[in-house]
């Protein structure tokens, strides 16, 4: 009997092995045991549940806002105060969502399409002058989006008379017809993103709660560090400062045209890389399962150093470092702009403690390459 | 020459071990290049790529373009000679030849496994493992039938044929058995303790993974099994449940780590331990099945090389070859430092699943005219692949910085200076610095010479 069962687990085992390739995404494989401290169930659910979903459902409220607000400004075009305020505002909670380019988002690259910067205003100009386009296009992507925006609401003119000047003149009607397709197109895609996650998506991602390359939690946690480094590192200051090409680079701020935002747009983003890792729900400040705590979890057992901490407490000098510095235009100014590259320093250090220390401390693969190992 | 030694040398065997063992090395051979290419994996790693890591003295063995499937092409339809037996001595070279110049392209791709198949194939050449049970042995009756001259067919082939794919097999073992003897592995349940608990979702023990004691007896056995297993098999009284504790573990390392062919490669090759008896069992079953004339695997005639020199010097080729196998993973006592953390000598040396490693690697170009400065974009020049093996192996990172070098100062930058701003993770301590951050690595020259730019270790692992 025994010998039976020996063999039995045995052949369990094999056609286990001979099924689960490497490659495979695992779905369909058993639910994790109960109270095992490295289930994975329960920080998808926190993240999906008290992070992801509010996040959409809230910023698609504030671009349902800046809608409003767009139809407003093009019927009356006196006044770019409210308009302005709606933009600035839902771009600033899109600084909450932008790191969730997984599932929806990804399908439909969100990311790629609300906010490519620089805006392209050559495109711009010749999209409201042929006066059709087709907003799908991945060559107009650089042409909509919140920087568009922007440069829609701050950088036709030089002043205020000049832009409301624009769009009462006899080619009004083609800048509040694009301004309206693009508001419109960021409303499209959010609400497509977020009905994705209100419907099927968000129970795939939670019972996708697996240790294979395309299970949930390293996905996500791949394109988190991916968002810290090339987007809020590199994208909002890494770019602009010059770090990659040797030469300050100014004109590649985000919000370019309504300055001074740069800063405060990084800091939000900043403070949602720093919320994601610590588990903490977007409306409130109840910490739930979380990556933070999954590394405790770990630390337990490894009696090694408190990574957790170290993480956050990294997270907060670069918050401080960057808090210290003037607008990011007047920083850059300077040449070589000495407290601009310093805080950039601080803001660099996360990057190996997330993509060395804590990948490795969880066990997860910093890409996809599905290559054998020995 | 040694009395016992030439009674060694003369002493035969009934040839069925080798030639069971060549047709299931040629199947595995072939099934692994077929996945291999199955999974795209060709393109991926060696054709998409602009940049390749080389080894050092063979920076001239380069992907092929498109080419390079015409490689594996070759070193498939080689393997699948080398099952048949069909002009056994020029597939088996053709094998190797391929199979290593493939490895040798890039050695982001190496693996322990692969150094094995290339070794051994290597080995295989000297073995007459195609004079039986083969479509070579078959032609050459037919030949005899119409001519009547020499005895093609054979029975027997030399004692120390077989006995050398054994040895390489026990050398591998104990080298990986005594890789393990030290303080991470067998005290710190390192790295079991970081990729077990990732585990929790395999069938069976997933809720045991993340128990320490478990992790602990992951450890000391593994390191036990790779230390007795060879004992074990050539013993004859235990060989049964050794050949059962070689399935049991090579599958289970299948279930928790991605390791490709290669448990399946170490099952088979096993069988090589056992009697004849038991491989004239398998050839008679096969040779039912395929009709292969039974008069042809009962015959008593005994292997002889055709040219006494020749044969002379491929004993002393093997001999060679095996005294490099024995002191090739001792060569890292030749550095100062911590093997783990320099990787010096840590290749070709069954050192397997023995780390987990990770890095980060960021590149600051200056131009030493201009004193311009500014990093690099990995992405821009690697693969995630090659970025990620690049990141923490020293002589990665000075090939690549080289390569950096060369490219901006072909875009037209002057006196340029290389350095890297690394950290390094090593089983589950934090990440330290890695290589200097002050030194020019585009002054550095590669060699085997010790790598003073790589920070020390500061913590210490004892042990072998």
């Amino acid at each position: 009997m025994r010998k039976i069962f020996g063999f039995l687990m045995i052949f369990i085992l094999f056609v286990y092995a001979c099924s689960s390739d490497d490659s495979t995404p695992d779905t369909s494989g058993p639910l994790p045991p109960a109270n095992s401290t490295f289930e994975r169930g329960p920080l998808l659910e926190n993240i999906a549940d008290n992070i992801i979903i509010p996040g959409y459902i809230d910023f698609l409220s504030k671009v349902e806002a800046l809608e409003d607000a767009t139809t407003a400004f093009v019927t009356t075009t006196d006044d770019l105060t409210a308009i302005r305020a709606a933009w600035l505002e839902a771009y600033t909670t899109w600084q909450r969502v932008s790191l969730f380019e997984n599932g929806p988002a990804e399908t439909v690259g969100l990311r790629l399409n609300v906010n490519i910067f620089p805006a392209n205003v050559t495109t711009i100009e010749d999209n409201i002058t042929i006066g059709s386009y087709d907003l799908g296009l991945s060559s107009n992507r650089s042409a909509k989006g919140f920087p568009t925006i922007d440069y829609l609401l701050y950088g036709i003119g030089v002043d205020d008379t000049a832009i409301l000047a624009i769009y009462n003149g006899s080619e009004g009607d083609a800048y509040k017809q694009y301004l309206q397709d693009i508001v419109a197109d960021m409303q499209s895609l959010t609400i497509t993103v977020l009905d994705e996650w209100q419907g099927g998506f968000r129970d795939t991602f939670v019972d996708n709660d697996g240790s294979s390359a395309t299970a949930s939690v390293d996905r996500l946690v791949n394109d988190y560090i991916f968002y810290y480094e090339r987007h809020l590192r590199a994208g909002k200051m890494g770019i602009p400062g010059g770090i990659f090409s040797g030469t300050v680079e100014p004109n590649t701020i985000e919000a370019l045209y309504a300055g001074d935002l740069s800063k405060q747009l990084f800091l939000e983003g900043l403070d949602a890389v720093q919320d994601f890792f610590n588990g903490r729900a977007y409306n409130g400040n109840a910490l739930g399962v979380s990556l933070s705590s999954y590394l405790d979890d770990l630390n337990v057992l490894k009696e090694g150093a408190d990574l957790s901490t170290i993480i956050d407490n990294q997270f907060n000098t670069a918050r401080q470092a960057v808090q210290g510095l003037g607008s990011f235009e007047q920083e850059l100014q300077n040449n070589p702009p000495t407290a601009f590259l310093n805080a950039y320093d601080e803001v660099q250090r996360i990057v190996p403690l997330l993509k060395v220390d804590m990948v490795s401390a969880l066990s997860i693969s910093i890409d996809f390459s599905d290559a054998d190992g020995d | 020459m040694n009395k016992n030694l030439q009674t060694y040398l003369n002493s035969h065997i009934e040839a069925a071990p080798l030639a069971v063992f060549r047709v299931f090395f040629g199947i595995l051979m072939f099934v692994s290049i077929v996945r291999f290419w199955s999974y795209g994996w060709i393109e991926k790693f060696y054709i998409a790529p602009e940049f390749h890591f080389t080894f050092y003295g063979f920076s001239w063995v380069r992907p092929l373009g498109e080419w390079t499937y015409g490689l594996y092409l070759i070193c498939a339809v080689s393997s699948i000679m080398i099952a048949l037996g069909w002009k056994y001595r020029i597939a088996m070279i053709s094998f190797f030849l391929s199979f290593t110049y493939i490895e040798l392209m890039d050695k982001t791709m190496y693996l322990n496994h692969y150094y094995f198949i290339s070794i051994l194939s290597f080995l295989l050449i000297f073995l007459p493992a195609g004079h039986y049970f083969s479509l070579d042995t078959l032609s050459r009756k037919r030949k005899k039938n119409s001519s009547q001259t020499s005895s093609g067919v054979i029975g027997y082939v030399p004692r120390w044929t077989i006995d050398s794919v054994k040895l390489l097999l026990c050398i591998v073992y104990i080298y990986a058995g005594l890789a393990k003897l030290n303080s991470d592995w067998l005290f710190k349940a390192m790295p079991l303790k970081i990729w077990l608990p990732s585990k929790f979702d395999i069938p069976l023990i997933g809720n045991l993974v993340s128990e320490e004691w478990v992790q602990y007896a992951f450890s000391w056995i593994g390191a036990g099994y790779d230390l007795l297993i060879p004992f074990l098999l050539l013993w004859k009284p235990t060989r049964m449940f050794a050949f059962f504790m070689v399935v049991i573990f090579h599958v289970l390392t299948r279930v928790l780590f991605p390791i490709g062919m290669f448990p399946y490669i170490m099952i088979v090759s096993a069988l090589i331990f056992f009697e004849t008896g038991f491989h004239k069992k398998v050839i008679t079953i096969l040779s039912k099945v395929i009709k292969y004339p039974k008069s042809l695997l009962d015959v008593t005639t005994v292997w002889k090389p055709v040219s006494i020199k020749r044969y002379k010097i491929s004993l002393y080729i093997i001999a060679l070859f095996f005294c490099i196998q024995l002191l090739l993973p001792w060569r890292y006592i030749l550095y100062p430092g911590e093997l783990f953390w320099t990787e010096e000598g840590y290749r070709f040396s069954w050192r397997v699943m023995l780390m987990e490693k990770s890095g980060y690697a960021q590149f600051k170009i200056k131009d030493g005219v201009t004193g311009k400065r500014f990093y690099v974009n990995n992405a821009d020049f690697l693969t995630p692949l090659q970025e990620k093996q690049m990141s923490f192996q020293p002589d990665f990172i000075l090939e690549y910085a080289h390569y950096l070098r060369d490219h901006f100062t072909a875009q037209g930058h002057q006196n340029i200076e290389v350095y890297v701003e690394s950290f390094v993770a090593l089983n589950g301590r934090l990440s330290t610095t890695y290589i200097d951050p002050d030194v020019n690595l585009a002054e550095i020259q590669e060699s085997f010479k010790h790598k003073y730019w790589i920070k020390p270790f500061t913590d210490e692992i004892k042990g072998l």
